[in-house]
């Protein structure tokens, strides 16, 4: 086995471990933590499949900006493991359930998939390349970038308009 | 990849690891020399000549101290947050371009950890993870001073690496290149960015104070308010990995910011030097010796820099909390998407036309 498969078999063993952690860990805080290392392991993949702007990215985005909100949220919040309100049988059912279901279509989805075969003549491995990906992006698909940065703004705009103080309001 | 090559590297990476070390190891010392030289006096000079060996004494004591855990902690994350400010904090000088190439025995040897064509993002994705260290500790201490100094922190580095993010993309647009080799090669013959972007770098600048926590914007560790901020129950070595932590932050902004605006290891007239020391001393030994004059220039830059930041500490007072979110957001985020605007109007106008009327 070459080191790049017996390193993906590793980077894939981590992140699937971490990410039952993040299930299964009791502290929120602990969750937290483990959903970072799994982001981090998804880097790892992307830079296995010489995708290095997007591991950057994925982790500028996910690990430094999202989750330090959660973290921060959570931290706020406070939770003690005590005061975790029991789960109803109920819930517990429906929760399986509901897991089942979404395992049984993914399953059904992945054994439908037909994954294209490589073509070591056609295949590039430098299209993952910042360069490549500004020239996709900026030719090909600039509308729809266009129109998910405008997405973006409108979600911002809409963001700051609810965190704005009226007036009136008491300041704190 | 062969196994010379390999090594090679791996030399490379532990020497650049090393004297990151050295280099953030004796700023403690010299902080205490320069805040001693602006408050009329002397500051540490016993141990060894003019208090040399002041950081080796300092960490055996750190080393000997009770290694103390408070009984409500979270033990493993009060344990794993000074640990991973140290890491975070080392990961970023990697991809520093600390001078241009070795020859030996005409193998090209670059003065860099990784060439990597995300230079730039990398150093920026680490520096977003610097937060964890700080929210971490901060939280497993179980103490609401070190909670609110963690919060503080982190919603300062958040704050401030927007503006740090905009300012940086100006450069990126006039040198259409993420990686930071790249980026310094192109400001030869001082074409140094800071005659290009001096908005940007004064943004960058303040951006890098707050990201390391420095005066005037140190608010997370605010004695006055929260006792010692997110490092409060913290003692011996971890307290010690938290405050060196903080050195190595400051020699690795100023290392960033020396590649990024003042031109790294580029200095006015080295193409004469170079061709001086190539012709009397010969395409190898001359190459070199031109290229640790390179390597001198930059560590010369990157360290003035690290004096700056001491200068200020020990001259600028500290803002208060809502000024520094004031001036983060409402100041500095608007001027750095001016300055994008300029920048992006000089590229496709101004640029153009002065190469038009210089032909």
């Amino acid at each position: 086995m070459n080191s790049a498969v017996s390193f993906f078999y590793f980077l894939s063993f981590l992140t699937i471990l971490s990410a039952v952690m993040v299930v299964v860990s009791r502290n929120p805080i602990h969750s937290v933590l483990y959903l970072i290392l799994t982001f981090f392991t998804l880097s790892g993949h992307y830079i296995l499949l010489n995708a290095q702007f997007l591991a950057a990215v994925n982790i500028i985005v996910y690990a430094g900006a999202i989750m330090v909100l959660f973290l921060f949220v959570i931290m706020f919040l406070n939770m003690k493991q005590d005061q975790e309100e029991a789960k109803t049988n109920l819930t517990k059912i429906a929760a399986t359930i509901v897991g089942g279901t979404v395992f049984v279509i993914l399953f059904g989805a992945y054994r439908k998939t037909a994954i294209e075969p490589f073509n070591p003549q056609t295949y590039d491995s430098q299209v993952g390349m910042i360069e490549n990906l500004g020239h996709m992006l900026f030719r090909e698909y600039l509308l729809p970038f266009e129109l998910a940065s405008i997405l973006l703004l409108v979600a911002m705009v809409g963001a700051v308009l609810l965190g704005k103080r009226e007036i009136g309001e008491r300041h704190f | 990849m062969d196994l010379v090559e390999f090594l090679v590297k791996t030399v490379t990476i532990v020497a650049v690891f090393g004297l990151t070390l050295v280099i953030a190891m004796y700023s403690t010392w010299a902080e205490r020399k320069v805040a001693g030289f602006i408050q009329d006096r002397s500051g540490p000079n016993r141990a060894g000549w003019g208090g040399l060996l002041q950081p080796l004494a300092d960490a055996g004591k750190m080393f000997f101290k009770e290694d103390f855990i408070p009984a409500l902690a979270n033990k493993w994350l009060f344990i794993a947050g000074p640990s991973l400010a140290m890491l975070t904090a080392l990961l970023a000088s990697a991809v520093i371009p600390f001078g241009s190439t070795f020859r030996i025995a005409g193998h090209e040897v670059p003065l860099q950890g990784v060439e990597s064509n995300i230079g730039i993002l990398y150093v920026f994705g680490v520096v977003a993870l610097g937060v964890y260290g700080i929210m971490v500790g901060g939280w497993a201490s179980n103490n609401k001073f070190s909670l609110l100094g963690a919060i503080r922190a982190a919603s300062q580095n958040i704050s401030y690496e927007v503006a740090m993010g905009l300012s940086l993309i100006a450069i990126l647009m006039m040198s259409s290149s993420l990686s930071l080799g790249e980026i310094v090669a192109q400001q030869h013959g001082m074409n140094w960015n800071i005659f290009y972007q001096p908005l940007g770098f004064i943004i960058f600048i303040t951006c890098s104070f707050a990201e390391c926590n420095r005066v005037p914007f140190d608010l997370p560790e605010c004695e006055t308010e929260l006792v010692g901020g997110y490092h409060t129950e913290y003692g011996s070595m971890k307290l010690g990995f938290y405050l060196f932590a903080e050195y190595i932050n400051m020699f690795i902004s100023s290392a960033i910011i020396s590649v990024l605006y003042f031109g790294g290891y580029n200095y006015p007239g080295m193409d004469f030097v170079y061709e001086q020391l190539v012709k009397s001393l010969g395409t190898e030994v001359g190459h070199n010796i031109a290229t640790l004059i390179g390597t001198a220039v930059f560590f010369g830059k990157a360290l003035f820099f690290v004096f700056f930041y001491m200068w200020v500490r020990w001259t600028i007072p500290r803002f208060r909390y809502d000024q520094l979110m004031n001036l983060g957001w409402k100041k500095l985020i608007p001027l750095a998407i001016i300055n994008i605007l300029i920048t992006g109007a000089a590229v496709l106008f101004l640029k153009p036309a002065i190469t038009a009327w210089l032909n």
